[in-house]
């Protein structure tokens, strides 16, 4: 018997739907969830005031010029689209190959994919000259009579963001459904009795209605596969077509899905162990879980140190001097600190999880998250600004050197990522309730 | 009908599948069954034959594929043809991008509207509701409704842990 499963005996239907929606309905609200909030949205703040300055006064307030016109707002973009990889990675795909353990992580990786994805869109229309026009990137009738240009791999990027982030927001929403169920019956309030009752859409668990939900579900989750590996896929391109040295290359495509990957899974584990720790929640996500979670991180590392590798290498073999010379920059050059930074935290230092107790060790894998997270943010931005900065023309080089706007706005997304997952944590069951039942079903039929 | 039928609790999914075949074997029709979480066979048990679901999902997914395939041509050859790097105007490989996201767009979007509609869902009201104890059917216990005025004595021969009526 594994060991999820020996943690689950002693769990029945009503204990783990009562211990589950209590965590939202009864529980009173923790000191340190309290100031995680006031912070949080203390930076929120923060990121809508830098927001309308950055409108009023333009892309200007930024670091960036000619010729590295994409600085922070394209490199966060990328790094926060690739950390909403996992919550869909773990839903769907792990849903298909009937892997048990990810009913525990499932829900609250969802909602940390809707808000990673939603905060990614934000960053290329705060970073258009002009965001008021953002929506000429989508086909509608307009007496300009113009169509979007289909060649262009930004009108591809808004197909396969505003895609991901439906379907996503679709698949999570239909899971929670029959929790907010639980919720609407559980509520002893009448103001919480109609708000769960209204988004609960009447459900009340009529077998016709399982069967059909089953197979919605699982045909989102067949639907969602391919997306997940598209949306970083197309977002690879909008480097990748382009003839830039460091962005012209192909393999771009999986080396940002894996890529995406990695930092999607340090994120969860960023995000579920004080979650577990706080809400005590042990006993459905184990140590077990992290030490999965953990092996999946290795394996997309390692797909990672690829990418870095055949970057290099196809540089050399090509023996294109503008490739060359991109290369030796990015380990010599200006940049290069950050260059060993990222092969630091993104090579070396997951090697430790090949050995079990560091898998095991939730603060080491907690501290081991966020050097990650650290190594997958300069990465993008290495790859974003580096590769520009000195191009084919030594006339046109320049610097790209971030200013305080620059740094608020990244701190601010972080900040409104943690706030919309602390709001999340109090209003909708982090762990799909129904799941946990089917689990303890087969767990007493076993 | 002056009730809307005779709903029976049982503590176990196991419990209500029989149940429910019995019921069906006894001659009932119209029966409903409800439970905390998904169960094998239960849905077959009270009488359903076929989930449209899947149908609905594949129309979806030709009508994104088509429709934005279609959208693209039409407006790169015919409504607005533009030369871009000296490509053909109907450049078929750089349309796929838009033709695969808009596939699994409607796709999902029917799998999403097509579940709620069959289930008859948003439907916030339902005469089972008006039963206090069917707020376990969330919870831990398992209902047997069936749509039918003399279904007491029958749904009592099952040894449910209660029956009571629905009204209407």
């Amino acid at each position: 018997m594994s060991e999820i499963d020996s943690r689950l005996q002693g769990w029945g239907y009503a204990s783990v739907s009562d211990k589950i929606a209590d965590i939202v309905l009864r529980r009173p609200t923790h000191w340190i969830w309290g100031a995680g909030f006031l912070v949080t949205a203390a930076g929120v703040a923060a990121l809508f005031g830098a927001m309308v300055y950055l409108f009023v006064k333009g892309v200007g307030i930024w670091g960036i010029d000619i010729p590295v016109a994409w600085g922070f707002a394209i490199a966060n973009f990328v790094w926060w689209i690739g950390i909403g990889h996992a919550g869909t990675f773990i839903s769907a795909i792990l849903l298909l190959l009937r892997q048990k353990w990810r009913t525990s992580i499932n829900r609250f990786a969802e909602a940390m994919t809707l808000f990673a994805a939603g905060i990614a869109g934000l960053f290329p229309i705060l970073h258009l000259g002009r965001p008021w026009f953002f929506y000429w990137l989508v086909p509608y009738p307009n007496v300009m009579e113009l169509w979007p240009q289909w060649r262009s791999a930004l009108v591809w990027d808004i197909f396969a963001i505003s895609t991901y982030l439906i379907v996503s927001l679709l698949f999570w929403y239909l899971g929670v459904v029959p929790d907010l169920a639980t919720l609407r019956d559980r509520a002893t309030s009448r103001a919480k009795q109609i708000a769960y009752g209204l988004f609960a859409l009447g459900w009340r668990g009529d077998a016709r209605h399982w069967a059909r939900f089953e197979t919605a579900y699982l045909l989102l989750a067949g639907l969602a596969t391919p997306l997940v590996v598209s949306v970083h896929s197309v977002v690879s391109l909008d480097f990748a077509i382009s003839i830039t040295p460091g962005y012209h290359s192909t393999i771009f495509p999986p080396y940002f899905v894996a890529g995406a990957l990695f930092s999607g899974f340090a994120m969860v584990l960023t995000l579920a162990i004080p979650m577990r720790h706080f809400f005590r929640l042990e006993d459905f996500i184990t140590v077990r879980h992290l030490e999965l979670a953990a092996k999946v991180l290795l394996a997309c590392g390692w797909i990672v140190a690829y990418g870095y590798f055949m970057e290099t290498f196809v540089a050399f073999y090509s023996g294109d001097p503008f490739e060359i010379a991109m290369v030796k920059d990015r380990f010599f050059g200006v940049y290069g600190p950050a260059y060993w930074t990222v092969l630091f935290c993104n090579v070396a230092l997951p090697q430790i999880l090949w050995w079990r107790p560091a898998r095991r060790s939730v603060w080491t894998l907690f501290a081991l998250s966020l050097f990650v997270q650290l190594g997958m943010w300069l990465e993008r931005v290495m790859i974003v600004v580096q590769s520009m900065h000195q191009d084919f023309l030594p006339s046109s080089w320049g610097l790209f050197i971030p200013t305080r706007w620059d740094w608020i706005i990244l701190g601010g997304s972080i900040a409104l990522f943690f706030f919309l997952f602390l709001s999340f944590l109090r209003f909708v069951p982090a762990i799909s309730i129904s799941e946990m039942r089917r689990l303890v079903h087969e767990e007493k039929t076993a | 009908m002056s009730r809307y039928g005779v709903l029976a609790e049982f503590a176990t999914p196991e419990r209500l599948v029989e149940a429910a075949r019995k019921a069906r074997e006894a001659g009932y029709r119209h029966i409903e069954a409800y439970s905390p979480f998904p169960i094998e066979g239960l849905a077959e048990a009270t009488g359903m034959r076929r989930n449209w679901v899947a149908p609905i999902v594949l129309a979806g997914g030709f009508v994104g594929c088509i429709g934005g395939y279609f959208m693209q041509w039409y407006s790169a050859v015919i409504s607005y043809p533009i030369n871009s790097g000296g490509k053909p105007p109907h450049s078929w490989p750089i349309f796929i991008p838009v033709t695969f996201e808009l596939t699994v767009l409607i796709a999902a979007l029917a799998a999403f509207v097509g579940m709620l509609f069959l289930n008859g869902l948003p439907r916030l009201t339902h005469p089972v509701f008006n039963v206090r104890e069917f707020d376990l059917a969330s919870r831990n216990r398992f209902f047997l409704c069936v749509r039918a005025d003399d279904a007491h004595v029958f749904l009592r021969s099952l040894e449910p842990i209660g029956t009571w009526d629905v009204p209407a």
